[in-house]
Formats: structure tokens, C-alpha cells, sequence
């Protein structure tokens, strides 16, 4: 539960914060938008999911993504070669923009979140962990896994028609992926973490 | 407490730790840091009418070439056929594929409008200190703030079937200039609503009264 007292994100209503019971919400009375959530073990979940995460990450990155057959020829690509193609084919500002939103941020913010949130389990606090989980929850927009998948769903029907596509393993892991970071996501409390993180600090 | 709003007290709210501060009156020129997170503490975000505005005017001017060029090219035995947004929609409608036609209409033309609409409503609604419907306003803004990403589903799509489709002489898929044009308005529109503070619709309704 926040401290003495809290301010609302969008109307700026200053509330005094309630203890809520799991699962429940505390909502702005004025403008209807969300306080703080009371989550159930919020810290070993997120860890846990995180974890998970990171590892399906790995996959996605190692493993072949799609392969395309048409007429006999077979062309296999990996998550990078779109990168790689947007680069040769002249479009690089594309190309970093999908680099960055696809990959590059989605591993900042799970190994970021890791980061404050493993020390923390064992009431440590590591170098730098606001700034390191400041960046985590900046980042929540950037990072587009999820966007990501429906592009390739909408790539692979619009192939259907005219050739034959196989999920590579890449590609399952990256699905996996995207629901262990939403699910990191669901279960993270920042208000907690930043509790915490204060709590800690004073030991 | 009743009713009072944390810049009535000088007290400010922390937007990255949540954590509610005094502010003391005479520092009001000096920059003041969150004593538990240590990000940088404004009553409100900073010249965010000013930045939204820029931001808005910068993306409405790229939506242009963005539905102008084609983003892709498909080429099948050395024949191009250019795709722009608005083609790839129609396409996907023309094949019977009613429920991604639907996504993609909505992910690459309705929530770039919504933006571009919803961003410039909100702004003037704040210049001109409007009474209307605050509640639904900052509503408005949630929605604006949340669907921008999901436009990207067209410059993901681009980046798949560019790397997937290399069959030389049989069919390639090229990027084209559409698609860095849309990727502009994504990302502009998207760092337009971050800089927008909604909690300014609120404050309109004070000056109002006072
Ligand atoms: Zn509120
Ligand atoms: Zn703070």
C-alpha cells in the first residue's frame, strides 16, 4: 500500500491510500483512472516470468524463425534478417526502429527489471536501482513484442495464398516470450518494488 | 484533503515513483529531484502544449507521404505491384480475410486519425480552457496514450516479408519510402501523447472558478 498520501497520474487529486485486499484496485474518484493494485507475491511472480522470459528470448534469437517454400525453393530466415534486409535494401531508419523496438528494448527491460528485482528478493539493493528501474518502467511502451507477433500473423496470411510457411522454433519461443512478458508485466507492482527499494536502502 | 489537488499544497507528484513531495514555493525556478526515485519532479510536464503541439503538427505533416508512397513492393517475375496503407487493407478485404482486414484498418488507418484528431481536440480544448466533460477528456487521452504502439503492426509486417520473400527472378518483396514516412508518424504521435499532460484539462476548470 503507497505511504501517507498519493496523487492521482492524470488529474493530479491527492487521495489517502486505503489497504486494499489481493486483486483489488483503488481507483481516482474524480477522473476514474487507476491508483495502485494490490497484487498477490507481485515480487516472485515477476521474477519468475521474467526469467522465463529471458530465456525464451534467447531462443528467439538463436533458432530459425520462418522458412518459405515455393515451387521447390526454400528461403529460411531468422528474427534479425528483416533487420538485415530493411539495412541492404536502403532503409536503415526503419531497419534501427525495428531493431530497437523488437529486440534491443524488450532485452533492456527484462534484464533491467531482473536486475532490481533478484537482488531485492534477498533485501539487497544493487548499483544504481532507480535509475536502472526508472529506465524498466520507461521503457513499457517501447518494448514491442507483442506488437511484433501480430506483424508476423498478418505477414504469414498474407503469404497463405501463394506459399507454404513453417514456424521455426524461433518463432514459437518468441510467442512464449510474449506471454511471459505480459505476464511479468500483469504481475509487477511498482508501487512495491519502489517500497521496497526505499525500505531497503535505509538498512 | 477533501477534494484538493497536490499543486494546491504545493506538494507535487512524483510521475515515475508516485511518490507525493512538498515543493517548497521559493525553489519554484530550481530544478528539485524525487527524494526517493531521484527523477526530476514538475507540477506538470515540462512546455507540454508547446512539445505536443510540435510533435502533432510534424506527424499530421508526414501522414501525407506516408498514404501517398507504397510501403512495400511486391514483385512477381520481374512485375511491381505497389502497395501503399490503404492498398494493403483493400487487399486483404478483397481476399475474404474480414477479421485482419479489420486489425489492419485499424491498427494503420483508424488509431493514426484517432491520434492525430484525438491530440489536436485535447490541445484546444486546454488553450481555450474548456468546462466539457473533463472526465470523458482525460479518457480520451488513456485511449490516445495506449493504442499508438499497435500501429507498428504494418512496419513489422514490412520487415517479415522483406526478409522472408528473396526469390530473385521469381518474387521479391522491396520496402518502400511509404514505410519510413509511417514510422515517423508512429513514433511522433507516440512521444506527442507522452507529452501531453492530462491533469492541464483539470487545471483549466480551476482557472475557470478562480
Ligand atoms: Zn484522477
Ligand atoms: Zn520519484
Amino acid at each position: 500500500m503507497p505511504s501517507t498520501i498519493i496523487a492521482c497520474q492524470d488529474c493530479d487529486l491527492l487521495h489517502r491510500p486505503r489497504q486494499l485486499r489481493d486483486g483489488q484496485r483503488a481507483m481516482c474518484s474524480r477522473c476514474g483512472a487507476v491508483l495502485y493494485r494490490r497484487k498477490r507475491n507481485s515480487l516472485d511472480y515477476t521474477v519468475v516470468f521474467s526469467l522465463s522470459a529471458l530465456i525464451f528470448f534467447l531462443m528467439a534469437n538463436v533458432f530459425p524463425f520462418m522458412t518459405f517454400k515455393y515451387e521447390g525453393r526454400v528461403q529460411e530466415s531468422v528474427l534479425f534478417s528483416g533487420v538485415k534486409e530493411l539495412f541492404v535494401q536502403d532503409l536503415w531508419a526503419v531497419a534501427i526502429l525495428v531493431l530497437i523496438v523488437s529486440v534491443v528494448f524488450p532485452l533492456l527491460k527484462i534484464t533491467g527489471m531482473l536486475y532490481v528485482l533478484l537482488p531485492l528478493k534477498v533485501n539487497r539493493r544493487p548499483w544504481k536501482a532507480s535509475n536502472i528501474f526508472r529506465m524498466v518502467e520507461a521503457l513499457h511502451p517501447w518494448a514491442m513484442v507483442d506488437v511484433y507477433m501480430l506483424g508476423v500473423i498478418v505477414a504469414m496470411v498474407k503469404l497463405s495464398d501463394f506459399a507454404t510457411i513453417v514456424p521455426g522454433a524461433a518463432l514459437y519461443s518468441f510467442a512464449a516470450l510474449l506471454i511471459f512478458m505480459a505476464a511479468a508485466g500483469a504481475t509487477l507492482d511498482p508501487h512495491d518494488v519502489w517500497e521496497r527499494l526505499e525500505v531497503v536502502e535505509r538498512v | 484533503m477533501k477534494n484538493m489537488r497536490a499543486f494546491q499544497v504545493s506538494l507535487v507528484n512524483c510521475t515515475t515513483c508516485f511518490q507525493v513531495s512538498r515543493i517548497e514555493p521559493m525553489l519554484k525556478n530550481r530544478n528539485a529531484f524525487c527524494p526517493r526515485c531521484g527523477a526530476e519532479l514538475c507540477r506538470r510536464k515540462p512546455n507540454s502544449l508547446a512539445r505536443t503541439w510540435a510533435l502533432v503538427i510534424a506527424a499530421s505533416i508526414l501522414y501525407i507521404p506516408a498514404n501517398v508512397y507504397p510501403i512495400m513492393t511486391v514483385i512477381s517475375f520481374g512485375k511491381g505491384e505497389p502497395d501503399t496503407i490503404l492498398s494493403g487493407v483493400q487487399s486483404l478485404m478483397a481476399s475474404g480475410m474480414w477479421p485482419l482486414a479489420v486489425l489492419v484498418f485499424f491498427a494503420s488507418i483508424a488509431v493514426p486519425l484517432i491520434k492525430l484528431f484525438g491530440l489536436t481536440l485535447l490541445l484546444i480544448s486546454v488553450q481555450y480552457q474548456w468546462q466539457w466533460r473533463p472526465r470523458q477528456r482525460t479518457i480520451l487521452y488513456r485511449i490516445t496514450e495506449a493504442v499508438g504502439r499497435w500501429s507498428m503492426i504494418d512496419i513489422f509486417m514490412i520487415s517479415i516479408l522483406v526478409a522472408l520473400v528473396r526469390l530473385e527472378a521469381i518474387a521479391t518483396i522491396e520496402p518502400g519510402v511509404g514505410a519510413t514516412s509511417f514510422a515517423a508518424v508512429v513514433v511522433l504521435t507516440m512521444f506527442a501523447a507522452m507529452s501531453f499532460d492530462p491533469r492541464l484539462i483539470w487545471d483549466a476548470l480551476e482557472k475557470r472558478h478562480a
